[in-house]
């Protein structure tokens, strides 16, 4: 298939899909979609951990890596030109995505990690003092937890965790002790990796800045699948990844609001990041460059760029809309599974749904439905507080995207049932 | 799909469901825990070791078909045995999961796990117990071989 994208106005269009949810068309986008899986066709339903890409990412990359390929900011030759260009107007397209005030406060990170692993230690280093608390919630996803457990050990401030409720919401509930004079920091997951839970985001961040907190949202579940807008959020930071909204892995983004950004350490030093080095001391770039050191991702950056067209193309607003309908039909049958048991029942909720089925340990499950074509996750899903919350070792997971379809889920219920009636002869 | 109906076969899902010396010890001489991060699974071995023998085994903990039933086996296996021969069978045990080769040496009951080979990302299922087990045993005799 030839692209029909320019590196340079860095629009793909999509064939017929312009304001209509086409499935078989969108399906046609996604070539690692059609293949055997253990000799059955492949059912993927393992979204929340990555998502495959449609050939409008894959030829932009490979377009870039064959006609612009060469390091950007430094070069005064052409390619380079371009290559600067195309990279600058994919940081463009992550600010418009989430609709942040312009692409200064946009950083190319390696992906969600990294950009919470860029707060907690360039602003949290500088910033946390012995007794001051961090908040989070026990719905964090471990790359919201570890960082700030490092910061905490580093800086003697205090890390605190929002609890959840049997139904898989935050108990916000009497918050007025978790949020305090001591509370500088508060960092909540959007949407929930494991129980699909949509957070009150915008109202745990009026809370934050009520007692002078700033704020971090981990959006990496939420960005591929709803209209984001962190404006109205009204959050400090917001962290999101490239991979899982149908983009190349090695790139995510960090928001960030401008003046908190100008005012902190820079995260990495090395070249990009710096005005001018003498042997002893430097000065830094200006935002947000003062923290991409080294030469960036920029195949990948080009590459996400490429996938937030896709997604604007077909519309956010429609794919969630899809998605939702998929996730309600597939609640209401797998919830008929005898023995099953499903985490999180929050009203408001996206397409990850785990579960457990009596006397099959989620191993054992995720080992048969891979046979039957199916890649669903088993395990902790990096988020051990909320499996201990639960009382569960492991939970098996579908997730769900844009391509998914009701026979894929009608495929996995009917796997599910005679995997549990054969392991539980 | 004939390759894991095979693996788990009758005997496999007896041992998991109803696994042998499956409780905690009292006075055990050796415990070892093990944990499989990938999974959650965890396991905790109790060893009762006297005159070089292995005079009790037992085990604790949640985890997949196949890790519970190996850890069933390992206990019935190890019961009985000089910690030289338990070494042996820990080594014969390992070659099977890893390449499916049995020897006509080895103790019947292990055999039933020889399928594990055919799927990788499940030798260290059918490892956990075996590992904290043999683990137990040489934490001991290094701990003893130092005073």
């Amino acid at each position: 298939m030839e692209s029909r994208y320019d590196v340079r106005s860095s629009k793909t269009t999509i064939g017929d899909i312009m304001n209509t949810f086409n499935i078989d068309n969108i399906r046609q986008d996604f070539p690692a979609l059609n293949q055997l899986n253990r000799n059955r066709p492949l059912v993927y339903l393992d979204n929340a951990a990555t998502t495959q890409k449609p050939n409008q990412v894959i030829d932009v990359i490979s377009t870039f890596y064959r006609t612009s390929n060469a390091n950007v900011h430094r070069g005064i030759y052409e390619i380079s030109e371009r290559a600067t260009e195309a990279f600058e107007s994919a940081r463009q397209k992550a600010a418009d995505f989430i609709h942040a005030e312009d692409s200064s406060s946009i950083i190319f990170t390696r992906g969600t990690t990294e950009a919470i692993n860029l707060v907690a230690y360039a602003w949290g280093l500088h910033n946390l003092s012995p007794g001051d608390e961090i908040l989070v919630t026990e719905m964090e996803h471990h790359s919201n937890i570890i960082p700030w457990q490092l910061i905490a050990r580093k800086t003697g401030s205090i890390l605190r965790y929002i609890p959840i409720n049997e139904d898989g919401t935050l108990n916000l509930e009497n918050s007025d002790i978790f949020f305090t004079s001591k509370t500088k920091i508060v960092a909540v997951i959007h949407q929930s990796n494991v129980l699909g839970t949509i957070n009150p985001v915008k109202e745990i961040i009026q809370q934050a800045k009520q007692v002078g907190a700033i704020s971090l949202v981990d959006g990496a579940q939420s960005t591929p699948h709803f209209k984001v807008d962190v404006q109205e959020i009204g959050c400090d930071f917001f962290a999101f990844s490239g991979h899982k909204m149908v983009g190349p892995t090695g790139v995510g983004v960090l928001y960030g609001k401008r003046e908190l950004l100008e005012s902190m350490e820079p995260f990495q030093g090395g070249g990009e990041m710096i005005k001018s080095v003498t042997f002893e001391e430097s000065t830094w770039n200006d935002v947000p460059w003062k923290f991409e050191a080294g030469t960036p991702n920029i195949a990948q950056a080009i590459g996400l760029g490429a996938a937030i067209d896709y997604l604007n193309d077909i519309g956010i607003d429609q794919i969630h809309t899809y998605e939702q309908e998929l996730t309600e039909y597939a609640l209401d049958i797998l919830e008929k599974i005898p023995g099953i048991q499903i985490y999180g029942q929050a009203p408001n909720r996206g397409a990850v749904i785990s579960f457990n089925v009596d006397g099959v340990h989620p191993h054992d499950m995720v080992q048969f439905l891979d046979q039957d074509g199916i890649a669903v996750r088993g395990g902790h899903h990096c988020a051990q507080p909320i499996m201990k919350k639960f009382n569960v070792s492991a939970t098996t997971r579908a997730s769900f995207y844009l391509y998914n379809t009701r026979d894929e889920i009608d495929h996995l219920v009917e796997s599910i049932n005679k995997t549990a009636s054969f392991l539980r002869r | 799909m004939e390759d894991l109906r095979e693996l788990y076969q009758q005997l496999i899902l007896d041992h998991s469901q109803n696994p042998k010396n499956f409780h905690e010890m009292e006075h055990p001489t050796h415990t070892a825990e093990g944990d499989n991060p990938l999974c959650g699974d965890e396991v905790t071995v109790y060893l009762k070791v006297e005159d070089d023998v292995i005079k009790d085994v037992s085990f604790v903990g949640s985890g997949c078909a196949i890790s519970k039933a190996s850890s069933s086996i390992m206990t019935e296996t190890l019961k009985g045995k000089t910690i030289e021969e338990a070494h042996t069978i820990f080594d014969l045990f390992h070659r099977m999961i890893t390449t499916g080769e049995t020897d006509s040496a080895q103790e019947e009951k292990m055999a039933v796990l020889a399928g594990v080979h055919k799927f990788p990302s499940r030798v260290k299922c059918a490892m956990l117990a075996w590992h904290s087990a043999i683990g137990a045993i040489d934490k001991k005799e290094e701990t003893v071989s130092t005073e």
